[in-house]
């Protein structure tokens, strides 16, 4: 019964099996190189690809939680990070028509103490210093006044009081494990202390935006603590100046008004504006540049293999096809035949390509100790990738089949 | 009756300036349904240009064509691939496609035909591999099968769909002298059976026999060109 149900599935399958599959699974053994081959393009665009989203990943985290209309950064800054500008351009700004609020952010770098590290004891008298430089564990911190809030982060905004007394920060969850299991210590004792740029820190309480490649972990003060670490100087040296317009104040007439009135060494951009800044200036740096070309090698690779395939496949059929063209097989059906064996060859080897990416994100992610995730949208683009580039190939060895002339059978 | 093939003054060069060579010159020919109809000649003197150009595999240059009714001097490309289509071929070599089982080359040439319903190809391919004496051979892929079995074969895929006229040239070329008059003997009774008429081109003496009507053909030229016509 089993049996007769199998058999008529069999011929079922064979009356209609594409000439491409048949033609593709009759060598095993080239398949399965095929299959390799297109798999190993598939690993590397995908460490690539996956390195590259590392790479962009959060990189607008500070730029998309921040509140205002329009926003001040330095000219020469390359990024949001790493430029200033003096603070007398925000009391100028503040003056524009059609400006409600002016406040100023404040970005710099500390080195985080991991507080377990603090209380466990050191093991020999020299090491644990040097052993703090060895490993810099930095944190990004946010500073700002606490009466004129500026981050758009609802658990900062309900915690603001607390940042009024000396030495206390709010730290991100988020951040990464070597900063230590602050969220988990602040549940058990109500707070944290540690050292931050070797002073005393107190965590006052937790929010959430998260961790880059570049930036372990966040950290938000006010601006009298970071004058504090800095020195008041600091506070003269704004890196962002968020503004918000009064209602019904036409932004791009703001702007302009703004741009007129302020130093050229003052660029105002809109919250868009600023995200695209930043990822552009990730985008320009050397190691973005080298992933794409990787990628490009990747697929390069599988593009000569899958080309290789088909074109011996083609070659070494030569007199079939003829053969198929002489019976009244169209060109046009032959030609379908080879872009099926592409498509056939491009699903069949991303998925060992796939799978094996996987295990390639899960060793990178264990060696850099940054989480890679096999992320849907990368996926796809790979997949995608990898259909134009067996398409491609298929496209250029289907000029083979020229080679075929029906009249050389006999 | 009108004939199913009809040749007036065809002729055919290959090669540019000073290569121009003729290789068939002014044939008039008609092959009426059901004959079969054997073509021999020394080697090079045309014979397979011939065949070719009978079966739309070639463009035709100069005097008329007609296959099925149908002219194929100046035809379009959609034109002679529907004329391929109704042409059964048996080629020198079997030139099975090695990738798919004695019954699935068969129904390759069924595939063409979308009045054949798939559900009938296996039965259809199977019913003419037993006509062959292939039954045991269903589904042997071409690798299995001897040099006479796959010439066998590719009879069966060149008769399968019921064409009016099959092509053969020199299809026993690459058997040896039993296996090549057990192929000509099925192809002679089949082409009885069915009615199609056959033009086949041997070398091969010993197969004569089955001919309704012999032709030679020398120096692209059919030797008494009054009997060919009908
Ligand atoms: N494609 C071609 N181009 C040029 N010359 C050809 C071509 N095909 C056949 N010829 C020449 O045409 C002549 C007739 O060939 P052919 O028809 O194959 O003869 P036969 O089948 O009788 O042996 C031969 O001299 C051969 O060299
Ligand atoms: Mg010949």
């Amino acid at each position: 019964m089993v049996k007769s149900v199998l058999n008529a599935l069999n011929i079922y399958w064979q009356a209609r099996k594409p000439l491409a599959w048949a033609q593709l699974t009759h060598r095993k053994a080239r398949l399965l190189a095929a299959m390799l081959g297109v798999a190993f393009a598939n690993i590397l665009i995908f460490t690539q690809l996956g390195l590259r989203a590392m790479l962009f990943e959060g990189v607008t985290l500070v730029p998309d939680h921040l509140r205002g209309d329009l926003f001040l950064v330095s000219a020469y800054a390359p990024n949001i990070d790493l430029g200033s500008f003096p603070r007398t351009f925000l009391y100028q700004a503040d003056a524009v028509e059609g400006v409600a609020s002016a406040s100023p952010l404040y970005i710099g770098f500390a080195d985080w103490v991991n507080p377990l590290d603090l209380n466990r004891p050191s093991p020999s008298a020299d090491s644990p210093q040097s052993s703090f430089e060895l490993f810099p564990t930095s944190v990004k911190v946010l500073a700002f006044n606490p009466t004129q809030p500026v981050l758009n982060i609802p658990a900062v905004n309900q915690q603001i009081d607390r940042l009024t007394a000396p030495g206390a920060v709010l730290y991100d969850r988020l951040g990464q494990e070597k900063l230590g299991p602050i969220p988990s210590l602040f549940r058990q004792q109500g707070g944290v202390s540690t050292l931050m740029n070797n002073r005393r820190v107190y965590v006052v309480g937790l929010f959430s935006l998260g961790s880059t490649l570049f930036d372990n972990g966040h950290v938000a003060m006010g601006d009298w603590t970071y004058a504090q670490w800095y020195g008041a100087n600091f506070l003269e040296q704004v890196t962002v100046g968020c503004l918000t317009l009064e209602p019904g104040v036409d932004l791009e007439a703001a702007r302009s008004r703004l741009q007129a009135t302020l130093s050229p060494g003052v660029r105002v951009l809109t919250q868009v504006e600023l995200a695209a800044a930043e990822q552009a200036f990730r985008a320009s740096l050397p190691n973005g540049k080298v992933l794409n070309f990787g990628a490009l090698m990747g697929f390069i690779v599988g593009l000569v293999i899958v080309y290789q395939v088909l074109y011996t496949d083609v070659s070494d059929h030569l007199p079939e096809y003829a053969t198929l063209k002489a019976m009244g097989y169209s060109d046009s059906v032959l030609l379908r035949v080879i872009l099926q064996e592409a498509l056939i060859l491009a699903v069949l080897g991303f998925i060992p390509g796939y799978c094996a990416s996987y295990g390639v994100y899960y060793l990178l992610a264990n060696i850099t100790r940054i989480p890679l995730t096999m992320k849907t949208t990368v996926a796809l683009q790979v997949f995608i990738l990898t259909l134009v580039m067996c398409g491609i190939s298929g496209a250029i060895a289907v000029h083979k089949l020229r080679s075929a002339d029906p009249a050389d059978v006999f | 009756m009108s004939p199913l093939v009809s040749i007036r003054q065809l002729t055919h060069t290959f090669g540019r300036g000073n290569l121009r060579r003729p290789v068939l010159t002014d044939i008039c020919l008609d092959l009426a349904a059901g004959e079969i109809v054997i073509l021999e000649g020394p080697s090079g003197s045309g014979k397979t240009t011939l065949l070719t150009l009978i079966g739309a595999l070639r463009s035709v240059q100069t005097g008329s064509l007609q296959v099925f009714g149908q002219e194929l001097r100046g035809a379009r490309k959609t034109r002679l691939i529907k004329t391929r289509q109704q042409v059964g071929f048996i080629f020198q070599q079997h030139n099975l496609l090695s990738c798919l089982t004695a019954w699935e080359n068969v129904s390759a040439s069924l595939r063409l035909h979308s009045r054949i319903p798939k559900r009938a190809y296996r039965d259809r391919a199977v019913a003419m591999l037993n006509a062959v004496g292939l039954g045991e051979k269903v589904d042997a892929y071409p690798e299995k099968l001897s040099g006479g079995q796959k010439q066998r074969v590719a009879i069966a895929r060149a008769l399968v769909s019921s064409p009016r006229l099959v092509l053969a040239d020199e299809p026993t070329s690459s058997l040896d002298r039993q296996s090549g008059r057990e192929v000509v003997d099925i192809m002679q009774r089949l082409a009885r059976e069915e009615g199609c008429t056959v033009l086949l081109v041997t070398h091969d003496n010993r197969i004569l026999d089955i001919a309704d009507r012999i032709l030679s053909m020398e120096d692209g030229a059919l030797d008494s060109n009054r009997y060919n016509m009908i």
